[in-house]
C-alpha cells in the first residue's frame, strides 16, 4: 500500500479530533455540572477517555504521517 | 453528498428527537457524528485514483497487510445488528449468547487461516463462486453466485431497515433520513474506492466501535461492583443458567435458549460457523486482498483474536443490564404494544446510562459505523460476485478490464438501491424479514459441505459438487417448510419438542450439510473423476503449497493459531 496515505494516519486524525472534543466537553462539564448527570458522573469518564484518545491520536498521526510513513 | 447538500432545516428536523426517543443529542454529539461522515466520504474520494483496474477495484490490488485484512475481516461481520442484537440476546438468554462469538466463530476462523486459505489464495480466485468454478465447473458456480448475490443485497436491506428502526426509537430520527443518508454514504465511498475504500473504512469503523462501546462494560462493572458481584446479582434475579456457557446445556429445558450442547457443537460450531466464516464471500473477500500467503493466513487468526474479545463490548453490557437497569426489557412485539423498552435497545440504554455529551455522540457513531461496515461488506461482495461470476461468466465474457470496473461501480449503486428497496418492502411486510434470513441460512451450510469436500477430497467430481449443493439447499428449505406447516415436526428436526427457534436453525443446518456431503460423495463415486493435474492448486494432496520462509518461530501462523486456540479452550472452561 505504499504510495498513498496509511489508514493508520486517518485513524490517528479521527482519534485526535474526537479526543480533543471529548476531553474539552469533560472539562467544560467539570466547571458547569449538568442538571441530569449520567450514572458514575463523578468518575469524569470524558476527561480520561478523551485524553487517552488524544494521546493515541497524536502518536498515530505523527507515526504514520505521509511525510514519515514509508521511511520505516 | 446528500449530507452536504441537504438544507439545514431538513437536518435539524431529522435530528430533532420526539418525546419518546431515548437520547437527546447535543450539538457536540452531532459534530462527532458529522466528522465521521466527512472522513469516510473523504477516504472514498481520496482512494478513487487507486481503483482503476479490476484487481484494484474488486480485490484492493491484493496489497493489504495481515493486520488491515484481519481487522476488516472481523469488522465486516460486526454490523450494528450484530452489536445490538447480541447485546439484546445476552439480556434475554444470558451468557449462552457468547457461543456465537467463541465456538461459533473461533475454530472456523483458525481453520480458514491454517487449512483453507492456501487453496483460496494460490488458486488466485476472485471469489468463493470463482473457486467453485475452478473446482466444480459452471453449474456450482452459477447456483452459488446467484443465491449469494441476491441474498446479500436482500440481507443488506433488512439490516438497513432494522438499523433505521433503532435510530428512530433511540434517537427519534426519521426513518427515510437514516436509510438514505447512510446508504448513499456507503454507495459513494465503495463505488469510488472499491474494496480498498471499504476495507479502509472498516478498519476505521472497527476502532470506532471499540472506542464507542468499551466504556459501557468498564463503567458497568464499576457500578455492579465487579464480576463476582455481577454474577451473584444475576443468579439471584434470573437463576444460575444465565451465567454458565455449557453446564446447563445437557437438556433443552435447563437453559433459557432451549438448546442442547450437541446443537451448539455440531450445528453451530461445526456447520453454521464453518459455513459462514470459511465460505461466505462477504468475509472471505477481505482475506483474499492480503498481499501474500502468509498475510492471508494470518488475517483470520488476527481476526479471531479480536472476535474472541467482542463479547466484552456486546455480551457483557447485556448481562450488566440484567443487574443495573431498574426496569425489565421485553420482546419487540410487546414493546411496540406497551411502550416498554425492547431487548434490542439494551446497548443504547446502557450508553445513555453512562455517557454524557460527546461520549454519547461517540457511542451513536459506533452504532452507525457498525451498520455502515456491514453494509459496505455486503455491497462490495455483491458487486464482485455479480461482475465476475454472473455478468463476466455468463453474459459478457470478453469485455475489457475497464468495462468490468465500470460495471462494478454501477453494481455498487444498484446493490444499494436494491437494499433500500428491500428496506421499504420489509417496512410494509415484516414477515419478509424472517423469510429472507431463513433463505440465507439455507444456503450457507450446504455451501460449506461443497467447498470443504472440493478442497480436501480429490475424488469429488463436478456433478457431485453441483448435485450435493442443490440437495443440501433443498433439504434445508424442505425441513424449514415442514416445521412451518406442522410445528410438531420440530421433535424430528431439532430432536426435542422443548427445542426453540435457535436450536431448530442449528439442527436444520446440520442435516442440510450432511445431505450435501452424502449426495456429493454418492454422485462423485458414480461419475468420472478429474485427472490430478487439473486439480493442482485446488485440492489438498495434489497441490504443492508455496513454502513460507519465516525468520522467527513467532512469525508462523500456526504458532498464533495455537495460542488463540488455547485461550479459546481456557475461556470456555473458565465460564463453563
Amino acid at each position: 500500500m505504499h504510495g498513498h496515505t496509511s489508514i493508520w494516519f486517518f485513524s490517528g486524525i479521527l482519534l485526535l479530533a474526537y479526543g480533543v472534543i471529548i476531553t474539552a466537553t469533560g472539562l467544560w462539564e467539570l466547571a458547569h455540572p449538568p442538571a441530569h448527570p449520567p450514572v458514575l458522573y463523578q468518575l469524569h469518564a470524558p476527561i480520561w477517555w478523551g485524553a487517552m484518545m488524544t494521546v493515541a491520536g497524536l502518536i498515530y498521526t505523527f507515526r504514520f504521517h505521509p511525510g514519515t510513513w514509508g521511511k520505516h | 453528498m446528500f449530507v452536504a447538500l441537504a438544507p439545514a432545516a431538513a437536518l435539524t428536523a431529522a435530528f430533532a428527537a420526539p418525546a419518546r426517543s431515548l437520547v437527546h443529542l447535543s450539538g457536540i454529539d452531532i459534530a462527532v457524528i458529522a466528522i465521521y461522515f466527512a472522513i469516510v466520504i473523504y477516504i472514498g474520494f481520496y482512494l478513487k485514483g487507486t481503483s482503476n483496474t479490476s484487481e484494484e477495484f474488486f480485490m484492493a490490488g491484493r496489497e493489504m497487510t495481515a493486520w488491515i485484512a484481519g481487522l476488516s475481516f472481523v469488522s465486516a461481520n460486526l454490523g450494528s445488528l450484530e452489536l445490538m442484537g447480541w447485546a439484546g440476546s445476552a439480556y434475554q438468554y444470558g451468557i449462552l449468547a457468547t457461543h456465537w462469538y467463541w465456538i461459533g466463530a473461533i475454530p472456523a476462523m483458525l481453520f480458514l487461516g491454517i487449512i483453507m486459505m492456501p487453496f483460496y489464495y494460490i488458486s488466485k480466485t476472485h471469489s468463493v463462486p470463482g473457486y467453485l468454478h475452478l473446482r466444480f465447473g459452471d453449474g456450482a458456480r452459477a447456483l452459488s453466485a446467484v443465491c449469494f448475490a441476491f441474498m446479500t443485497v436482500l440481507m443488506s436491506g433488512i439490516n438497513m431497515y432494522s438499523m433505521a428502526i433503532v435510530m428512530k426509537v433511540v434517537l427519534g430520527w426519521n426513518l427515510n433520513f437514516s436509510i438514505w443518508v447512510s446508504s448513499i454514504t456507503v454507495a459513494i465511498y465503495v463505488a469510488l474506492g472499491g474494496l480498498r475504500s471499504a476495507i479502509f473504512n472498516e478498519v476505521l469503523q472497527f476502532l470506532l466501535i471499540w472506542l464507542g462501546a468499551l466504556l459501557i462494560p468498564i463503567l458497568g462493572l464499576v457500578e455492579a461492583g465487579g464480576w463476582s458481584n455481577l454474577k451473584a446479582q444475576i443468579t439471584e434475579r434470573m437463576g444460575s443458567s444465565y451465567i454458565h456457557l455449557w453446564s446447563t446445556t445437557a437438556h433443552f429445558r435447563d437453559n433459557p435458549m432451549g438448546i442442547h450442547w450437541t446443537g451448539i457443537v455440531f450445528g453451530l460450531g461445526l456447520v453454521i460457523s464453518f459455513g459462514y466464516w470459511t465460505t461466505d464471500f462477504l468475509v472471505v473477500q477481505r482475506v483474499l486482498s492480503a498481499h501474500n500467503l502468509r498475510s492471508a493466513r494470518m488475517s483470520p487468526i488476527i481476526g479471531a483474536a479480536f472476535k474472541m474479545a467482542v463479547p466484552f463490548i456486546v455480551i457483557l453490557p447485556g448481562l450488566l443490564a440484567l443487574s443495573v437497569l431498574p426496569f425489565h426489557l421485553v420482546p419487540q412485539d410487546i414493546a411496540v404494544r406497551t411502550g416498554q423498552h425492547s431487548y434490542n435497545e439494551v446497548l443504547p440504554l446502557m450508553l445513555v446510562r453512562y455517557c454524557g455529551p460527546g461520549l454519547l455522540g461517540l457511542g451513536v457513531t459506533a452504532l452507525i459505523a457498525g451498520f455502515m461496515s456491514g453494509m459496505a461488506g455486503n455491497v462490495s461482495a455483491f458487486a464482485t460476485v455479480w461482475t465476475y461470476d454472473i455478468y463476466g461468466a455468463f453474459m459478457n465474457k470478453k469485455a475489457s478490464d475497464s468495462h468490468y470496473v465500470a460495471m462494478g461501480r454501477w453494481c455498487t449503486f444498484v446493490g444499494v438501491l436494491i437494499s433500500v428497496g428491500t428496506a421499504y418492502l420489509v417496512q410494509h411486510a415484516a414477515s419478509i424479514m424472517d423469510y429472507v434470513q431463513a433463505l440465507f441460512s439455507f444456503f450457507i451450510a450446504p455451501l460449506f459441505g461443497t467447498v470443504i469436500l472440493g478442497m480436501l477430497w480429490k475424488r469429488a467430481t463436478k456433478a457431485g459438487g453441483f448435485w450435493g449443493l442443490l440437495a443440501g439447499t433443498c433439504t434445508a428449505i424442505g425441513l424449514w417448510a415442514w416445521v412451518r406447516s406442522d410445528p410438531s415436526a420440530l421433535r424430528y428436526v431439532a430432536l426435542s419438542t422443548d427445542a426453540k427457534a435457535m436450536a431448530e436453525d442449528m439442527y436444520r443446518a446440520l442435516w442440510s450439510w450432511l445431505a450435501c456431503v452424502i449426495v456429493t460423495i454418492v454422485v462423485s463415486y458414480m461419475t468420472q473423476p478429474r485427472p490430478d493435474k487439473e486439480l493442482e492448486g485446488l485440492v489438498y494432496g495434489v497441490s504443492k503449497l508455496p513454502e513460507e520462509h519465516d525468520d522467527h518461530w513467532y512469525q508462523k501462523p500456526t504458532v498464533w493459531a495455537t495460542v488463540i486456540a488455547v485461550i479459546f479452550v481456557g475461556l470456555n472452561i473458565i465460564f463453563w
